[in-house]
């Protein structure tokens, strides 16, 4: 008792100012979170067969949610073949957390990823094994963004480590290439370069040949994370003592054995706590592709709002929509805030 | 380094060939789509109307090249405003995450990492279904301080030279700000806020607890410590990052075009897709951020300077 009361008087009112601050908040709460509550919870309605017992309502109405949710986790894929995206969901999210883990990073990481990302596309397009085919143009919903994602992440890695490379080479004329790349794509907001991939790539190519809304809109998402990682890898080469280049130089080994087998090595590891937030940026980036016109998460959720017998319940779509992008991200900020609070040679050994 | 000048000139030469080729099919495509390239489309008629138009008169018969600078001044508008707005807010999360008061730091840090993990186009899309759907009307304005109006037609404010009024089913006098507007200013302000309070922490963490109790001990005031002796200090390692989130700011404030607020990729994309002129357009759009960052750039470095330790000046 003694300790709470302690405790109380250090954290909640040491000062006048802070008990003033204190007493605020509770006020605050008072005034904001009952009804709060009861909106979400006590009067919220969670199953209705349609649209009206929520408009009765004074709470939230989650019928929608769960009227809508295979729509919105699968947007148009055939019905009865969800069971398609949700495994390539499962498979992806296992990459993921496989990743994870320090010990398996090595080169036979890039191995696991290549089998994973090709059986997603076997299982998402199907035509083989007895799956039917299913166009892209009807893929869409959370496995949509999560592949957005992560093959970009995954496209985007080995570029960024060219660019990176070529950003710190003493040759002028790869030096400027790869700065002015960078600085580029920096320097303008991801929605002019998924213009760009969506409206002028189409004029680039030779008359006749198309290249599929989707797969513009990933390789914009590619080659804009790829400038951004770029950066993050730079910071891990320059985090390399250099006597590590003047050692690997004095064995010998030539300038690919050198990046390969020494600089390279340490230098990701050191980088994976940044590069993990850059993907959570990607990650939430992704939402971006439904000004384009693709079916993702954000889309699909925005699109169920258009069904006018549950128009205007917008507060509990985009809740929900936070509360999935929330998931992802979260876990993945506290992944990358502990690697960042074990200490850097751990991180190195690998243990 | 003979290799590396050959490494080089192929280089080039792959990117001259790829260049050819993408120009080649490009004039050749435009030929059969019958769309004329350059610039000329900015003096046509651009034939739709503005919601918004800021300071500048604009009507569906001015130019395209006109639609394009009140897009201009709308993006610069919400950016400015945001990045001033998103300052303040930013450094008192800051704060509040470092004060003694366990409640107010807690809050401070749920706020920080609930904005952080959600992205912006979902918190526009939130912001803006609250004003447009659930705010009430004009004539049912919620009116949270004596003056201000919250409503489904935006957020109407006194001005030091007039209040505003209910007329009819709108609002006269004061300043309104459309419903576009304000969902695209909040949206932009609590993102950008989160992340600033994370680095003003970080800059005030980075004061060694030796500087606060020695200048205690010469006798200044907490808030005189704070002036001028942690705040000093601490903008050296604040102004580098918080140059970055300005520069997200202004970028992100592209994302207007999601939710209809006019801004200046809004109006290019309208053009885009009335004319054809893609290539112009998106050339458009990039020139002009391009040249945002690099004005938030020199400004920031040149305050920089200013705010760096005088012998270390480079």
């Amino acid at each position: 008792m003694n300790a709470a009361v302690h405790w109380v008087r250090a954290n909640l009112f040491s000062s006048w100012p802070s008990a003033l601050a204190t007493l605020v908040i509770f006020w605050l709460a008072w005034k904001l979170v009952p009804p709060f509550v009861d909106w979400a919870l006590i009067s919220a309605v969670w199953r209705a067969p349609d649209s009206g017992a929520c408009r009765e309502a004074e709470g939230a109405c989650w019928a929608f949610i769960g009227e809508k949710h295979r729509f919105m986790l699968f947007g148009t894929y055939p019905f009865e073949q969800h069971w398609r995206p949700a495994v390539a969901t499962a498979v992806l999210v296992f990459l993921w957390i496989f990743s994870s883990f320090k010990r398996f990073w090595n080169w036979w990481l890039s191995a696991i990823w290549t089998a994973g990302l090709a059986s997603i596309a076997v299982l998402m397009w199907g035509g083989v094994f007895g799956l039917a085919y299913v166009e892209n143009e009807r893929w869409g919903g959370l496995i949509l963004t999560l592949i957005l994602a992560s093959f970009g992440m995954a496209l985007a890695f080995p570029l960024s480590i060219v660019l990176a490379l070529g950003r710190r080479s003493r040759l002028p004329v790869v030096h400027a290439a790869c700065v002015a790349y960078i600085e580029l794509i920096r320097g303008v907001p991801l929605i002019s370069v998924l213009f760009m991939a969506s409206v002028m790539l189409p004029l680039f190519m030779p008359e006749g040949m198309t290249i599929d809304k989707l797969l513009r809109a990933q390789l914009a998402l590619i080659l804009f994370a790829a400038a951004y990682l770029a950066e993050v890898v730079r910071g891990g080469l320059q985090a390399i003592p250099h006597h590590q280049y003047e050692a690997s130089e004095a064995l010998g080994l030539s300038y690919a054995q050198r990046i390969v087998h020494v600089i390279l090595p340490q230098a990701l590891r050191l980088s994976i706590p940044p590069l993990v937030n850059t993907f959570i940026g990607l990650f939430k980036d992704t939402s971006l592709v439904l000004i384009i016109g693709l079916f993702d998460l954000l889309s699909t959720i925005k699109i169920s709002l258009q069904d006018p017998k549950w128009a205007g319940f917008g507060i509990e779509a985009y809740l929900f929509a936070s509360a999935v992008y929330f998931a992802f991200c979260y876990a993945m900020s506290r992944y990358s805030r502990g690697l960042e609070q074990g200490a850097p040679e751990r991180v190195l050994r690998g243990s | 380094m003979k290799r590396g000048w050959f490494y080089q000139a192929a280089l080039l030469a792959a990117a001259g060939l790829v260049l050819w080729f993408f120009i080649s099919n490009t004039q050749h495509n435009l030929e059969t789509r019958k769309i004329a390239s350059g610039f000329g489309f900015l003096w046509r008629e651009a034939g739709f109307e503005i919601g918004e138009t800021g300071a500048i008169a604009f009507g569906a018969a001015d130019s395209y090249l006109r639609a394009l600078g009140v897009g201009l001044w709308n993006t610069f508008r919400v950016a400015a405003v945001g990045v001033v707005l998103a300052t303040i807010l930013g450094t008192l999360v800051g704060l509040a995450r470092l004060s003694p008061n366990w409640l107010l730091s807690r809050i401070a840090a749920g706020y920080v990492e609930t904005i952080r993990n959600v992205p912006l186009l979902v918190q526009l899309f939130f912001w803006y279904a609250i004003i447009s759907e659930n705010l009430p009307d004009p004539a049912e304005a919620l009116q949270p301080l004596a003056g201000v109006f919250l409503s489904n037609r935006g957020i109407a404010f006194p001005t030091p030279w007039s209040t505003p009024a209910l007329s009819g089913f709108n609002f006269v006098g004061g300043a309104v700000l459309s419903p576009e507007f304000a969902a695209l200013l909040v949206g932009l302000v609590m993102y950008t806020a989160a992340f600033i309070g994370e680095i003003v922490r970080a800059g005030i963490l980075s004061v060694g607890r030796g500087q606060v109790d020695a200048a205690h001990s010469m006798g200044l005031t907490r808030r005189a410590a704070l002036r001028f002796v942690v705040l000093p200090q601490a903008l050296r390692l604040i102004v580098p990052p918080l140059t970055s989130q300005y520069l997200n700011l202004a970028k992100n404030s592209s994302l207007a075009v999601a939710i209809g607020y006019p801004d200046l990729v809004s109006i290019a994309n309208t053009a885009m897709n009335q004319t054809g002129q893609a290539i112009e357009g998106v050339a458009i759009i990039m020139a002009v951020f391009l040249s945002i960052s690099l004005s938030i750039s020199a400004f920031m470095n040149w305050y920089n300077r200013r705010v760096a330790l005088k012998g270390l000046r480079r």
